[in-house]
């Protein structure tokens, strides 16, 4: 399988040089293949979050390559990242983080708007992802009209809008009850069965061991371990 | 995709009604009173200088007392012009023509209603009674104008035909018979609507009738001069002071009497006008400049309070040129929205600004609106709005995605 994200001996320092330095992850390395279900374990503060900003592309590292489809990505500017997560990137946030002011499908046509996708088609292929989701009958409804689990889902829609082949999922089921949040699980599941690389942050081990192939463990800033699911057996790769 | 930053900050905007509303209050008050001053401010000279009819660019005027014309004049200066005067004037070189003019309150009986008014002579001499009637430009609709001889008959401003204006409650048509101060006149004429309070509303009669009804002997309210020419205008007015200083016995300075070139009323009345557009204008630029520091700090606001909208719009892949546009171009709308309403309101204070001047002042001006003007005024709103929140649009387009995601 090819590597679609790696992170090759990554450091992020915060106020480096300075008496408040904190070192968040400390040479880290991740690799990321297509098709994967991939989860960043780790407890409060163990720079999980920031492990998955580098990810998602969502910040650069003070040292260490960042390998997106094998183009470094660790030094472009910030609208470039922008470019390259709006096309290559779906995010789905614990927060589900929709807009409020736009309703279910102008919030799922938003990516597509900012690639400079045309109306007529953004507007089809959000009518068709909601479809999808089963929110076909809340399409004009604000966020504040939909429950979280809907929220999520349409969050799970926009993700999808541009067709990204990674989808990075924050603490995808933290606000939500376990049904709903079992629900949103599964269609992660089935999009990684279609192919789509998956990518969850959370702090649940049940979560992690439940749905991904491939699982980080990370505690102050550093990878502990990394443990494989092989033939329906957890295998640790790397201590 | 401008159309969709377009869509998304009017969205925006009408999230946030009130504040929107109030924000753009700077620039619609402003924006409304340049635009009703605009509208209103060529049609307003034009009214004053036709009501005062300083159309005439070869006619003095001479006035005792200090008094201008801008009255019914003459009757309160203490010492008043003299027929004597208006002779010694005709005699000067480079005037054509001088000639007495009486304006005088008069009351009139009609119907069994009775309305005051004032009556303005015509000399009874053929040669100046068309002076008379050229400088003032009149012209009769029925009738005929006043003219040597005529006696107890009068002619009457264009409104007094209509009798639910004219306070009689009863038309006024030629050959009706008024009771003017206690004596009979015959209607013999009816003036062309001139859109002046001044000509409008006034009673025309022979200087003789005049005198014979009001007693006021050689008294003489207005010297009106022509000149041979008009390059004389200001020498004459010169010569003019001069004789009547010598004639009334003051001192140079010291003046009891005004010489007033139509050059001179009309610069005046104008720069009277031009004070109050220059005060409103400041004003008006004082209420934009609060409206866009209004724009400014809740554009400022705004980009605080969506701080983390900013950040999941930069994750889900909006370059910061695109959170600055969408930014700005709400700014923009909502200068452009307070240029347009206040567009709407001062082209309507316009319209009823010239109502009022034409109803109350018997003017016929027409509101100005220049749709070129227009344009600009809702492009310069626009563009205020744009500056107004460049700096915040900055802002908002460096915000790291990072810090404001999580919120």
């Amino acid at each position: 399988m090819t590597t679609i994200i790696e992170l090759r001996d990554v450091w992020k320092i915060y106020n480096e040089g300075e008496e408040n330095q904190v070192i968040a992850l400390n040479n880290i390395n991740l690799h990321v293949k297509k098709g994967d279900f991939i989860a960043i374990m780790g407890p409060s503060g163990s720079g999980k979050s920031t492990a998955m900003n580098l990810v998602g592309s969502l910040d650069i590292p003070t040292r260490g390559k960042i390998f997106l489809d094998q183009h470094n990505i660790s030094h472009l500017s910030e609208s470039d990242l922008a470019q390259v997560r709006g096309r290559r990137i779906g995010f789905i946030f614990q927060q589900f983080n929709l807009i409020p002011n736009l309703t279910a499908k102008e919030n799922v046509m938003l990516p597509m708007m900012f690639q400079g996708v045309d109306e007529i088609k953004r507007e089809q292929k959000a009518e068709t992802l909601l479809k999808m989701i089963e929110l076909g009958n809340r399409m004009d409804h604000y966020p504040s009209e939909l429950s979280g689990g809907q929220q999520q889902r349409v969050a799970i829609a926009r993700a999808l809008a541009n067709d990204p082949e990674v989808i990075l999922a924050d603490e995808p089921t933290g606000n939500l009850d376990t049904h709903t949040g079992q629900i949103v699980m599964k269609f992660l599941n089935e999009l990684n069965d279609k192919g789509k690389t998956i990518i969850i942050v959370t702090h649940d081990p049940n979560l992690a061991t439940e749905h991904a192939k491939k699982i980080y463990w990370i505690k102050d800033g550093q990878i502990e371990k990394v443990t494989e699911k092989l033939k329906g057996k957890w295998k640790t790769l790397k201590k | 995709m401008i159309k969709d930053y377009f869509s998304l900050a009017s969205n925006n905007l009408k999230k946030r009604g009130l504040r929107s509303w109030l924000t753009l209050l700077g620039i619609l008050i402003g924006v409304a009173a340049v635009v009703s001053l605009i509208s209103l401010g060529n049609g307003l000279k034009d009214a004053v200088n036709s009501q005062f009819n300083v159309g005439s660019t070869q006619v003095l005027t001479v006035q005792a007392g200090g008094l201008n014309n801008l009255g019914p004049p003459g009757s309160g200066a203490v010492n008043p012009l003299l027929q004597s005067d208006t002779d010694a004037i005709g005699r000067l070189g480079g005037v054509e023509v001088a000639i007495s003019r009486d304006v005088r309150g008069l009351k009139i009986d009609f119907n069994k209603k009775a309305v005051f008014t004032y009556g303005i002579s015509i000399p009874d001499n053929q040669r100046e009674a068309n002076y008379v009637y050229q400088f003032a430009d009149v012209k009769t609709i029925s009738g005929k104008l006043i003219g040597q001889g005529d006696r107890s008959s009068v002619v009457l401003g264009n409104n007094f035909i209509d009798g639910t204006k004219n306070g009689f409650d009863k038309d006024i048509k030629v050959g009706d018979i008024l009771v003017i101060n206690g004596k009979n006149f015959k209607v013999q004429g009816i003036l062309e609507k001139k859109g002046s309070f001044i000509y409008d509303n006034a009673i025309y009669m022979n200087e003789v009738d005049m005198k014979n009804l009001l007693g006021y002997g050689n008294v003489v309210d207005e010297i009106a001069v022509k000149v041979t020419d008009k390059s004389l205008i200001n020498q004459t007015a010169t010569e003019i002071e001069k004789l009547m200083r010598q004639r009334r016995n003051v001192k140079v300075g010291e003046e009891d009497f005004t010489v007033s070139t139509p050059a001179a009323l009309l610069s005046t009345v104008n720069s009277v006008i031009n004070g109050v557009q220059v005060f409103i204008i400041i004003i008006a630029s004082i209420s934009i400049l609060v409206g866009a520091i209004g724009i400014s700090n809740t554009m400022t606001t705004s980009v605080l309070e969506r701080k983390r909208e900013i950040g999941i719009m930069k994750a889900i892949g909006a370059r910061n040129e695109q959170i600055f546009y969408q930014f700005l171009i709400e700014s923009g709308l909502l200068g452009l929205a307070g240029g347009i309403i206040g567009i709407l309101l001062g082209s309507g204070l316009g319209y009823l600004g010239t109502f009022v001047l034409n109803t109350f002042l018997g003017a016929s001006t027409q509101p100005q609106i220049n749709f070129l003007l227009l344009f600009s005024v809702a492009t310069g709103s626009f563009l205020i709005g744009v500056i107004s929140g460049l700096v915040p649009a900055i802002h908002a387009s460096r915000e790291s995605p990072v810090e404001d995601i999580r919120g």
